[in-house]
């Protein structure tokens, strides 16, 4: 029975990170840089929803949606001032400017909300489940965010391969210049690509802070790493992949947690990382890309 | 055009070094004056005055804590100079700022020496309490740490302080836990990555055996993975541990607190001097809270005349609720007065016979302060006192004797 709750756990845990690291691989496969204030817009989200629903006293659909507006805008506005201007700079340049607005972003919340933890009201108001007499309990929270993981993974394939701005992300992935040449708007693309990864961060955002309900400026920092490192262990570039890696990382984190040592838990899961990419330096499903000379 | 900048930014230096000069010399100029006045007034009513010298982080992220300090003592100094000093001299206070940062602490340490101080209240947090503390070894100026918790901070002989230190809250509460039998098998979650928290773990699983605790589950957490604690609950939950301890700070607590009822794990939940503020954390559910305890020299709720009165006079000046390190400020600077009125001092002695005077006087003296009643402390600068345990009902601290 404590393996069952283990595992969902885990699975929770994982959807998070699954989330957090569809944004990362679709910007990744698209503007190919890593924009690693990817965690902290899913922190601005978290505050975002917390003002709406506690301060402006919306209900949690619109707080949700007020969220993911704010993020939305957030994230275009970041790619439009920060990172638009260095699209033809090397991408050391764009991975620092990433780390600058990651800690500006931080520090803005520190300056607006002050250090206090504030404590998030869970969105998600389903019952926890109980199984086998109350042996097993499964929370709202845990359900919720599995079924919006699998469900955020469904649409945004089905985006990408079925609609126009899909096929045109698809284009802008292999070949900007191309692209370009075909009549495709890679600027504007690439914006569309923040403003959904964005809004992502917003839903993984709410979603962490129902499960975990502690809200500081850097909430968004650790789940970001981790999620990148999900990103990366399920082939970056790769929305299955990100998934996947996502699940994988949640379920490997808790179950080394639980079996082995608590102490050693991360430590476990980075060596982990370290030995999937010696023996597939791309991914779990990355593709291998042929470097152009 | 490149000469013309250069030029202009020479100009610019000029001037800066004039300003500097000037500045600098005003500066003398007000302290000659002021020491004219001090010593008139002096000559006046026979007498100096006490300088006590004030420092912590005024600034920067821990500035809650040094503010904190400054603020405690200076009302306990208001209160010592409205009723006629220390052995009838009265007290100046100055504070400095160290920012949280050794090597700012050893400054501010020296502009308060240079000031004419001859006892510190502080440093406020560790770090900086063990750098100025080797310092001031060698000036042999008595230091009276309101809160520096770390083992090292009283290594030097002339350094004392009022909290406890993180191993000595742990022994306290397996002594308090076994004395009161809140439980016989014990689980502990504690963030190792935190010399806070694995300090108080260490001593506290060497003090439960003999107390007739069995430790029952021992998991740990990190500041890297501090959101998801569902996995140590369960094992807590499969261990069958009746009391769980959580000595590390409030905001990982709360959602330990919010997990545990989720699982619908109901133990005993026990935590140290980091919990408190659990009930401030914005929008918490207090209800979760409901028969948390927790181990703390202080609670701003207790009903005693001593604390009443420190609370209101400490809002009506500040405008906020005072925290442990404001009540371990004030004991502080009364722990002072006591020694120096035990020993009959002087403000005209040295700094060093002051500092070694104070070393022996604090030993021998018995202090009921706002952070435990007939405190006393070793010659290692430690101190011995009674935690107080309070007890979360209805979403308010109660004392849980």
């Amino acid at each position: 029975m404590s393996f069952i709750s283990y595992l969902l756990n885990g699975i929770s845990l994982g959807s998070v990170y699954a989330i957090i690291a569809l944004g990362y691989t679709m910007v990744y496969g698209i503007a190919k840089m890593l924009n690693f204030a990817h965690g902290d817009i899913l922190m601005v989200g978290g505050y975002a929803a917390f003002l709406a629903f506690n301060q402006m006293g919306l209900g949690i659909p619109l707080s949700i949606l007020f969220s993911m507006a704010i993020c939305t805008a957030l994230g275009v506005l970041v790619e439009r001032v920060a990172y638009k201007p260095l699209r033809s700079a090397n991408s050391l340049a764009v991975l620092i400017t990433a780390i600058g607005v990651s800690y500006l972003l931080q520090n803005l919340a520190l300056l607006l909300f002050g250090a206090n933890p504030k404590s998030f009201q869970s969105f998600v108001k389903l019952p926890a489940l109980k199984l086998a007499g109350g042996q097993l309990v499964i929370s709202g929270e845990t359900m919720v965010t599995i079924l919006v993981g699998i469900l955020v993974a469904v649409v945004l394939l089905l985006f990408i391969h079925k609609t126009r701005a899909g096929q045109a992300m698809l284009a802008v992935s292999e070949d900007k210049g191309a692209a370009t040449l075909m009549g495709v708007n890679v600027n504007g693309t690439i914006a569309l690509t923040f403003a959904i990864g964005s809004a992502l961060a917003s839903v993984a955002g709410i979603l962490l802070c129902s499960a975990y309900p502690t809200l500081t400026p850097t909430t968004g920092a650790m789940p970001g790493i981790k999620a990148f490192v999900a990103a990366v262990l399920g082939g970056i570039g790769s929305i299955p992949g990100a998934f996947i890696g996502g699940i994988l990382l949640g379920v490997l984190e808790n179950l080394s947690k639980a079996y082995i040592s608590s102490k050693l838990s991360d430590a476990i899961v980075f060596s982990v990382l370290i030995i999937v990419l010696l023996i597939k330096p791309s991914g779990i499903l990355g593709k291998k890309i042929m470097e152009k000379v | 055009m490149k000469k013309q900048l250069s030029m202009v930014l020479a100009a610019l230096m000029a001037a800066s070094l004039v300003a500097c000069g000037g500045a600098s010399g005003e500066k003398k100029a007000t302290e000659a004056e002021s020491k004219a006045n001090a010593e008139s007034s002096g000559a006046e009513k026979s007498g100096l005055t006490w300088k006590i010298g004030g420092q912590g982080p005024l600034t920067g992220g821990a500035a809650v804590y040094g503010n904190a300090v400054v603020n405690g003592a200076e009302i306990a100094i208001d209160e010592i100079n409205a009723n006629g000093g220390i052995n009838g001299y009265q007290i100046e206070y100055k504070k400095a700022d160290d920012e949280h940062d050794q090597e700012k602490a050893i400054n501010a340490y020296n502009s308060l020496k240079d000031w004419g101080m001859q006892f510190l209240v502080g440093p406020t947090t560790s770090a900086p309490a063990i750098a100025v503390g080797t310092e001031a070894e060698g000036d042999n100026m008595f230091l009276l740490s309101p809160s520096g918790s770390a083992v090292e901070v009283t290594a030097p002989k002339n350094v004392f302080r009022v909290c406890f230190s993180d191993p000595a809250q742990g022994t306290k509460s397996a002594e308090y836990i076994g004395s009161h039998n809140l439980g016989k098998k014990i689980g502990i979650i504690y963030d190792s990555s935190d010399v806070y928290s694995s300090g108080i773990h260490d001593s506290f699983v060497a003090e439960a055996p003999k107390q007739g605790l069995e430790v029952v589950a021992d998991e740990q957490f990190t500041a890297d993975s501090n959101k998801d604690f569902s996995t140590q609950l369960q094992k807590m939950k499969d261990s069958g541990a009746e009391l769980v301890f959580l000595p590390f700070y409030y905001s990982e607590a709360a959602l330990v607190l919010t997990q545990a009822n989720t699982m619908g794990f109901k133990p005993t939940f026990f935590g140290c001097d980091g919990m408190d503020g659990i009930l401030n954390v914005e929008n918490f559910d207090v209800s979760l809270a409901e028969g948390l305890m927790l181990l703390t020299p202080f609670a701003a709720d207790a009903k005693d005349d001593l604390t009443v009165n420190f609370v209101k006079n400490y809002k009506e000046k500040y405008k906020e609720t005072p925290i442990q390190f404001a009540a371990d400020a004030y004991d502080a600077v009364y722990a002072i007065k006591a020694a120096v009125e035990k020993a009959g001092l002087t403000p005209d002695q040295s700094v060093s016979d002051l500092g070694t005077a104070m070393e022996k006087a604090m030993t021998e003296i018995s202090l009921d302060g706002l952070t435990g009643t007939g405190m006393k402390w070793n010659e290692a600068g430690d101190v011995d006192k009674e935690p107080k345990a309070v007890i979360i009902k209805d979403g308010a601290y109660v004392s849980a004797e």
